[in-house]
């Protein structure tokens, strides 16, 4: 029975606690709100973009800081969903229909006006590695209307299982200098041409998040990128979700572990962006990722 | 009991005492799914019986 109130529940939490649909909603939006707290990820006057695609993990980051942006009023919110192309998988029918009837204002750009290919033609025409091309065009996009909309920061659906995946893939493939950009807030420099991305759903797992999403019956389809499937990503996702089955706990204790290191990676690979010489966006090469891959395709 | 598994899109009939012991007769990880029995969310430890219907969610998604 739920520790509260004695009824039936839905989850039990790594800690042992077994919480019912009305206290694990408020655990849930009371953790959220005090990772927000405590990293200082909203700040009065912010101008917030959501990036959103219609997963459970964007829609409920939008519902929580829509929710929390109409309670406390210092802060706006708009959306930015980005179409990739990718037949089958993304549909952003539900998600226009979430922004209408929440009166959120949702901008869309897609692969094919930014770019001249949809991501299913980029892969088929040129062979590129699906979530390489798509990373780089997308991280590029979220950012240029980041800047272009006046938003001060950009928010993702980035919970802990994703963390402690990037954490443990960057490990893997001795890439720690990427580390140093993960965190609740990222960046290692401020710098006016880059909005901070902030995480919301830092300390929540995914499986929380889609108990969450569930329970409140968001309009989202719980299905996979179909590229995503035999990734790098999701073999180390397997494997987390392995030894947190086994050892619960485990995603917390990387995440917690490597933010007791993360100011020094910051330390370490503080860096002086410099611009790209071909479209001027930042870029710590002297070539761009977007303006190589844009040579590759032309 | 019939079984609906989300992520494949498949229905499957199965029998087993309670949600643990079918997940780990259908070698799925609790820690990536959610399971739903006549319609309500569950956990673990939910008893089963040979009328139920139960839908299994996959909590994974994106990239």
């Amino acid at each position: 029975m739920c520790k509260f109130c004695e009824t039936k529940p839905v989850i039990e939490l790594i800690s042992g606690r077994r919480l019912c649909k009305f206290c694990f909603i408020k655990y849930f939006e009371k953790k959220a709100l005090k990772n927000i707290s405590k990293y200082n990820l909203i700040e009065k006057g912010d101008n917030i973009l959501v990036g959103v695609s219609s997963g459970k993990d964007s829609i409920t980051t939008l519902s929580i800081l829509h929710k929390l942006s109409k309670e406390r009023k210092y802060f706006k919110i708009s959306a930015l969903a980005i179409d990739e192309g990718i037949k089958g998988y993304r549909n952003l029918k539900n998600l226009k229909r979430y922004c209408k009837e929440n009166k959120i204002r949702l901008h869309i750009i897609n692969f094919k006006d930014e770019f001249g290919y949809t991501l299913d033609n980029l892969i088929k025409k040129f062979k590129f590695m699906p979530c390489s091309v798509c990373g780089v065009f997308r991280r590029y996009l979220l950012n240029k209307y980041a800047r272009k909309l006046k938003a001060d920061k950009l928010a993702t659906g980035h919970n802990l299982d994703d963390e402690a995946q990037s954490i443990i893939m960057n490990y893997f493939r001795d890439n720690l200098e990427t580390s140093a950009r993960l965190g609740p807030i990222t960046g290692i420099v401020r710098d006016k041409r880059f909005a901070p991305r902030i995480k919301p759903l830092y300390f929540l797992t995914e499986k929380e998040t889609a108990l969450y999403a569930l329970l409140k019956k968001y309009p989202i389809k719980f299905n996979e990128c179909p590229y995503s499937l035999s990734t790098f990503r999701a073999h180390v996702r397997n494997l987390l979700n392995e030894f947190e089955n086994n050892h619960p706990g485990t995603k917390y204790s990387i995440v917690n572990s490597f933010l007791e290191i993360l100011p020094l990676l910051k330390d370490k690979y503080r860096e002086k962006i410099g611009v790209c010489k071909e479209c001027k966006e930042p870029t710590s090469s002297e070539i761009c990722k977007v303006c190589e891959l844009r040579m590759r395709i032309k | 009991m019939k079984i609906y598994i989300e992520r494949t899109n498949k229905n499957i009939n199965a029998k087993a005492g309670n949600v643990r012991e079918l997940l780990k007769k259908l070698k799925l990880n609790p820690t990536a799914v959610l399971v739903r029995v006549n319609g309500e969310i569950v956990t673990e430890d939910k008893k089963l019986n040979s009328k139920d219907k139960i839908i299994i969610h996959s909590v994974v998604s994106g990239g």
